[in-house]
């Protein structure tokens, strides 16, 4: 046998474009590996709506409930509460809704919630930073809270402050107001979260 | 006969060659001192945890339903399971612990410098892969603390720009971290990630047994060899090393015992009070903290005010080290022989780092966010200090041999 192949050339461009080829299949070979880690069919169809009765829910109160295995509240606000989200204006980083992502096109407006119903606020209960649920701090100027505190939610994890609407305070780590799901009123007393104009149709 | 049996063995699988490579002719520095214990009582506890780790899975039940139940049957109904599990639990943080002692070893002596590098980044690799088998680990009893725990870990990576929110969908499997979460995590916390400890460990030790070790005098051994070529500085690390590193493993393991006899969880540090409650989707834990050894890391995350370069500087706090062989441009290796500015600048980088470990645990308030940005400053500060401290540094003369 020779030292070196007849050739080298045609053994080289043969080599690399062999590896190529091969590299090409790793890469289609990776794909079901990398897919499989998505959520599974089931997982995707298990976001079944959910019904809140709200009616004997009383001023100051909230409720929680899973959807799609995230905690959402349903809030019955006090007068109060509601005469406070004027004021908040000048502390919030999104006062007017405008990120359209988290919120349907119903609640942009300063209650966050159906103008008919604006009582009652629902939300998805995780912080924008990093998910965890906040707690809700209705009460007014609490200690840790300080003074101009006109009740809202608090994120215990990292200290994100969000006003009763949700919307979130300027210089808190949170980027964003807290979500609001779709939802829709079945009857006067029963939201259904998930819902849409169509289950009332 | 039994002589007879090692030679025919010998024969056909290089044993006595392998055995004379890297132990009895393997030829270390004879001055390593204390610091020099942590390598090999990391490998033990590696093992202690891959042995535990196999026991524990024969009890454990890695779904959403039955994980918490199935770790209290464990504690409560196995025959020493307890010890079993404790062993896990505890042999964690003393994994941690001797990582980060083992890390401070090689700033300290410069075992990081040229021809050494490689081991190093092996090093750091090693790091990253521990944290993420540790974090997925964590979830598995299914408490509060591992479920919200992950929640947070995982959103993290949702704040890189575009790809973000699919990127935690991807890692998640669901849309929140649900059973799926768990049994892939469960997957790669028992079998993959480990696999990759145990090549990273081995690229780690051929690299090492390549160049040989560094010592507290930072002296090359190598450059003084008697006729024979082997180093006069040098000792054979069996029985000499095999034997010291055997007393350090006594010692080592009489702590070990106590804690895991007397103090199982750490005071809350090891096993924190709020995994002692099954995980609850809809409420979060009045204040929730990582585990201790990634404190100092989360209290960088928080002292940012912004969710995406929190993420950011807590991850350039790690890859950080990736570069450490290059940031510093002294040639001189051990602290030894190095300058006062030096010295000063790493303890104040040990320091910072258990300060901000210290933060880390803590629930979030002003001054604690104001103490972490000042830390975390010292913490970056090192690194940009010790690049230029190192360029112009009036260090004293190292020896030619060994003192």
């Amino acid at each position: 046998m020779a030292d070196s192949p007849s050739n080298p050339a045609r053994r080289r461009f043969l080599t690399g474009a062999a590896t190529a080829v091969g590299a090409v299949g790793v890469g289609f070979a990776a794909v079901p590996f990398l897919s499989s880690f998505q959520p599974s069919a089931k997982a995707q169809a298990a976001g079944a709506p959910v019904d809140v009765n709200i009616g004997k829910l009383s001023p100051g109160q909230m409720t929680t409930v899973a959807w799609r295995g995230k905690p959402v509240y349903v809030v019955h606000r006090t007068d109060r509460m509601l005469e406070s989200l004027p004021e908040m204006d000048d502390r919030l980083r999104d006062p007017n809704s405008e990120v359209a992502t988290q919120q349907p096109e119903f609640a942009a407006n300063p209650y966050r919630a159906r103008e008919e119903n604006e009582r009652f606020l629902v939300i998805v209960g995780l912080c924008t930073h990093l998910g965890c649920a906040p707690t809700y701090r209705p009460e007014v100027a609490p200690d840790d809270l300080g003074d101009d505190w006109q009740g809202g939610f608090f994120c215990p994890c990292h200290g994100s402050k969000f006003d009763i609407s949700g919307r979130v305070y300027k210089g808190v780590p949170a980027p964003t107001n807290l979500e609001v799901p779709q939802y829709v009123y079945v009857t006067e007393e029963i939201i259904r979260v998930g819902g849409t104009e169509e289950d009332v149709a | 006969m039994i002589k007879g049996l090692g030679k025919w063995v010998d024969d056909r699988l290089p044993v006595s060659h392998f055995w004379n490579a890297h132990l009895a002719k393997y030829y270390v520095p004879h001055n390593f001192n204390f610091w020099y214990y942590f390598g090999s009582l990391l490998l033990v506890v590696f093992v202690l945890q891959i042995v535990t780790g196999i026991w524990l899975t024969m009890s454990y039940k890695p779904s959403a339903e039955n994980a918490f139940a199935s770790v209290e049957y464990i504690m409560r109904d196995v025959e020493w399971g307890w010890l079993i599990r404790y062993l896990h639990s505890t042999g964690a943080s003393f994994f941690f612990i001797a990582v980060y002692l083992h890390i401070f070893r090689g700033m300290m002596y410069g075992s990081y410098k040229k021809p050494r590098e490689l081991i190093w980044i092996f090093g750091v690799l090693i790091l990253l892969v521990l944290m993420a088998e540790a974090f997925m680990g964590y979830l598995l009893p299914w408490g509060q603390m591992s479920y919200w725990g992950a929640q947070v870990i995982i959103s993290l990576f949702s704040s890189v720009p575009v790809i973000g929110p699919d990127l935690a969908l991807w890692i998640r499997g669901d849309y929140v971290v649900s059973d799926a979460t768990l049994n892939r995590f469960f997957a790669l916390h028992v079998i993959a990630l480990p696999l990759v400890l145990l090549f990273l460990i081995g690229g780690h030790i051929m690299a090492l047994h390549e160049v040989g070790s560094n010592n507290p005098d930072g002296v090359d051994i190598k450059e003084n060899k008697d006729d024979s070529g082997k180093p006069v500085d040098g000792i054979p690390f069996h029985p000499y090393y095999t034997v010291k590193d055997l007393f350090g493993l006594g010692v080592f393991m009489f702590i070990f015992a106590a804690v895991l006899f007397y103090w199982p969880d750490g005071g809350g540090l090891f096993l924190e009070h709020p995994n002692f409650t099954p995980a609850d989707p809809l409420k979060t834990p009045e204040h929730i903290a990582p585990v201790w050894y990634f404190a100092p890391h989360y209290a960088i995350l928080r002292a940012v005010p912004d969710k995406f370069l929190g993420v950011v500087a807590m991850t350039v706090a790690i890859l950080i080290l990736f570069v450490l062989p290059w940031i510093d441009r002294n040639r001189t290796r051990s602290i030894r022989y190095r300058s006062t500015a030096f010295k000063v600048n790493l303890f104040a980088f040990a320091a910072a780092f258990i300060g901000l470990g210290y933060l880390g645990t803590q629930p979030p308030t002003t001054l604690g966010t104001l103490a972490s940005q000042l830390l975390s400053a010292v913490y970056f500060g090192f690194f940009i200090a010790l690049y230029f401290i190192s360029r112009r540094e009036r260090t004293q003369p190292v020896p030619e041999r060994l003192q």
